[in-house]
């Protein structure tokens, strides 16, 4: 298969997924409105204390964008299992790793973005300082590709099961484990080095690591999540 | 040909059946020895330590448990990559049967661990490193037990388990290191138990044969889960036979 046609196919998946979540609507909306509801929880659970907020303001942005993204990812492989769209794709002489990818990627264009792109305003509503907010959404551009590749492998190996959606959290949790303490170092560590004056540190260790687990991810997720995909629709 | 298939898988089984039951008694008895040497000679014997006194006695519990935990996971590692290299029946089974086996160790270390902590650091639990990745390890193995338990076909379970396992593995490395890492930003001084000065013999030979009891206790309960899977699937395939018949 020629470089140009596979490159043209990853196009064109990518594009049938943008498209037909945009057409459809409330997919995405759902998680992002989820991820609004577990923010807005937090005063009422710990006091609106508004400096308590802004100080565990990155973490809780960051667990409840775990757990909204989660919610989204037993539909990354399901719906085109179902409908079998999946048989017909195996069909095609795209690698199965590749259509992977290209389903994550769109999945990461329409669950991920939306809720990265509300994280403003949730983060006003914890009260969270302007140059914290600013290093909050630097790691979820870079440590959110890790969480779609990594629930990749959960959702691939679920599939096949009748409302899996528990069940992935739970295989999958663990191994956020490392993206959630390296993203909310990256910003507990910027917040030091502004109040000691030195600002941005784009070489930051607790960033460069956030870095490399979405590469890892990018790496090994399609392979894993192709090889569970592969074995339930043998 | 159609008759060749099933001898072929069930070679394997086979020669592990006759195995197992020559060697069980054995290693049961190995086990019993082992534990009941080490658990008398570290509880009565070695002497209180000089620091944590007469409560230190429940490393000889605790140490060898933390230490299966991660043996019985690299066993279930071993087992899920050869499963998925040469689709080896047994192998899935091995996988399979360590995964409750580890997940109790585990359980088993982390409880231990938090009645040591009460009067050494005058709490049951702390977000030490140590512990902390052990919780994770925890919630992997029961992931892994999960996913095993949902999905009906075996086959299908012990391919999409055996994934499971391998993506654990690696990532398993990668949350102790971050773990590790998120440790030494919020505690620097963190309490360390074992890794101070070496340990004098007559702390470590106890030790180690509680260690090597507990060693032969999970290989003999692993043959023992593993016969009994065995078993399970001749029964499923004698129910197909009858259904067919």
């Amino acid at each position: 298969m020629s470089q140009v046609s596979m490159r043209k196919g990853l196009r064109s998946l990518i594009l049938r997924d943008v498209k037909g979540a945009a057409r459809q609507g409330t997919g995405g909306l759902q998680a992002v409105i989820f991820f609004a509801v577990v923010i807005t929880l937090v005063p009422f659970g710990l006091g609106p204390d508004t400096d308590l907020l802004n100080r565990i303001a990155p973490g809780m942005i960051w667990i409840a964008l775990v757990l909204s993204s989660l919610l989204t990812l037993d539909r990354l492989f399901q719906v085109d299992f179902e409908d079998g769209t999946f048989d017909l794709l195996t069909l095609s002489p795209i690698p199965l790793e590749v259509i992977v990818l290209a389903k994550c990627l769109s999945h990461w264009l329409t669950n991920a973005l939306p809720l990265l792109l509300v994280t403003p305003l949730l983060g006003i509503l914890l009260n969270i300082d302007l140059s914290a907010l600013g290093m909050v959404l630097v790691t979820l551009v870079i440590g959110t590709p890790a969480l779609t590749f990594i629930g990749a492998i959960g959702a691939a190996l679920t599939v096949g099961v009748r409302r899996g959606g528990l069940l992935i959290a739970l295989l999958i949790m663990p191994l956020y484990v490392p993206v959630v303490i390296f993203a909310v170092g990256a910003v507990n560590s910027a917040r030091l080095n502004i109040a000691n004056g030195e600002g941005l540190i784009f070489t930051e260790p607790n960033l460069l690591f956030l870095a490399a687990l979405s590469l890892f991810g990018l790496a090994i997720g399609p392979l894993a999540a192709a090889a569970g995909l592969r074995l339930n629709l043998s | 040909m159609i008759a060749m298939v099933p001898f072929s898988a069930l070679a394997n089984p086979h020669r592990f059946m006759s195995f197992s039951d020559r060697m069980l008694p054995w290693m049961g008895w190995l086990t019993a020895l082992l534990l009941v040497t080490g658990f008398i000679w570290g509880l009565f014997f070695a002497p209180p330590d000089y620091q944590m006194g007469e409560s230190a006695r429940i490393m000889f519990v605790h140490v060898p448990s933390a230490w299966l935990s991660m043996f019985a996971y690299a066993v279930l590692a071993g087992a899920s990559l050869m499963s998925l290299i040469w689709r080896h029946n047994l192998a899935d089974m091995a996988a399979k049967s360590a995964a409750p086996l580890g997940a109790a160790f585990t359980f088993l270390g982390l409880v231990t661990g938090a009645l040591w902590g009460q009067p050494m650091w005058g709490t049951f639990w702390e977000w030490d490193a140590r512990p902390t990745s052990m919780l994770v390890l925890f919630f992997i193995y029961l992931g892994y037990i999960a996913l095993w338990e949902t999905i009906e076909d075996q086959q299908k379970a012990a391919r999409a388990a055996a994934i499971l396992a391998i993506v654990g593995s690696i990532n398993a490395v990668i949350v102790k290191f971050s773990v590790d890492w998120w440790n030494t930003l919020h505690q620097p001084a963190s309490l360390s138990r074992l890794d101070a000065p070496a340990m004098h013999w007559s702390f470590w030979v106890p030790l180690l044969i509680c260690a090597l009891g507990y060693t032969m206790l999970f290989l003999t309960l692993l043959f023992v889960r593993m016969r009994t899977e065995v078993m399970r699937n001749r029964i499923r395939r004698l129910r197909m036979k009858q259904v067919g018949a």
